[in-house]
């Protein structure tokens, strides 16, 4: 990353601060090195999204899926069993020919965990938090996309509670493809906004 | 509370540059640190709104210079002594012994 400030490499300081606190804390009998352990294979390893992949794909492929989707993203979700922390009050907004939706908490870093996983730096750094709501093509430019001039750009910031998924716009060309190959093209960031999903040419 | 972490709309704030790829953590130590949080927050440490708010109020050149698990390292430090659960120097001190022995 080009930031003037690195924010990969932290000073060894904060290194063994953590771990003297999670060394006190687990003398004081308040947490556990193995369920850390459990949390950690959890989010690093089992929540990802591929599980927001296979929402957006049922929607693609059963419009009913769909409709009860958008109608209580929550309930909707939560019939594929990713329900939990973060997740407990979704909002899906769809793309369509003319609007393209992005999603960012300004004020932290709220985010759908059991849809997404754990955000990436950028999500939950200063430059895209300040950026997107005032200038969300220009943060599309930074990703490498852009939407036609045409198209409504609506960016939504998440409260305390609400947590968004975009549902993208299905790619031409996939007329009869099963969910899990039409998950295939879901990308995370089609999820968030900043992208879109893979066309059937990048996958075949 | 209309602090430094109220970012939306701010300008000059540098390029997002993301990366092609990235792991879920870049360190060991965000792992634990991530992984903290619920154990402490199950055991009613403190609640959601509590810990954000313990990181809104970090000093805004703090907040902008520090990575995102800084902030929460911030945040168990600042509740686990403001509720009584450490005391202000108990950490410190506990490092300070932890350094003897390595």
């Amino acid at each position: 990353m080009s930031h003037d400030h690195d924010h990969t490499a932290p000073p060894a300081d904060i290194e063994l601060r953590v771990k003297a606190l999670e060394s006190l804390l687990t003398e004081k009998g308040l947490i556990d090195p193995s369920a850390l352990d459990e949390l950690v294979d959890t989010y690093e390893n089992r929540i990802g999204p591929r599980n927001g992949a296979l929402v957006v794909a049922k929607a693609w492929a059963d419009p009913e899926y769909k409709k009860r989707l958008l109608e209580d993203g929550t309930a909707a979700i939560a019939e594929l069993g990713y329900s939990g922390v973060q997740g407990e009050d979704m909002v899906v907004v769809e793309n369509t020919p003319t609007i393209h939706n992005m999603t960012v908490c300004t004020l932290c870093s709220c985010y759908p965990w059991p849809t997404l996983g754990l955000p990436p730096v950028w999500y939950k750094s200063a430059p895209y938090r300040s950026k997107v709501v005032i200038d969300p093509r220009g943060v599309l430019a930074e990703f490498g996309v852009s939407v036609p001039d045409s198209k409504e750009v609506r960016v939504w910031d998440s409260s305390a509670e609400l947590r968004y998924l975009v549902l993208p716009e299905r790619p031409a060309g996939t007329e009869g493809w099963s969910e899990e190959k039409l998950a295939d093209l879901v990308t995370r960031d089609s999820m968030i906004g900043t992208g879109f999903p893979k066309s059937p040419s990048e996958i075949q | 509370m209309n602090g430094v972490h109220d970012l939306g709309g701010m300008h000059g704030l540098g390029p997002i540059a993301p990366p092609a790829q990235e792991p879920v953590f870049a360190h060991e130590w965000e792992r634990r640190a991530f992984a903290m949080f619920v154990p402490l927050f199950g055991a009613g440490c403190f609640n959601v709104d509590e810990f954000r708010h313990a990181i809104e109020r970090m000093t805004p050149t703090h907040y902008l210079e520090g990575s995102y698990y800084e902030h929460w390292l911030h945040a168990f430090e600042t509740l686990l002594v403001e509720k009584g659960y450490m005391g202000p120097n108990e950490l410190d001190d506990y490092i300070a012994k932890f350094k003897e022995k390595m």
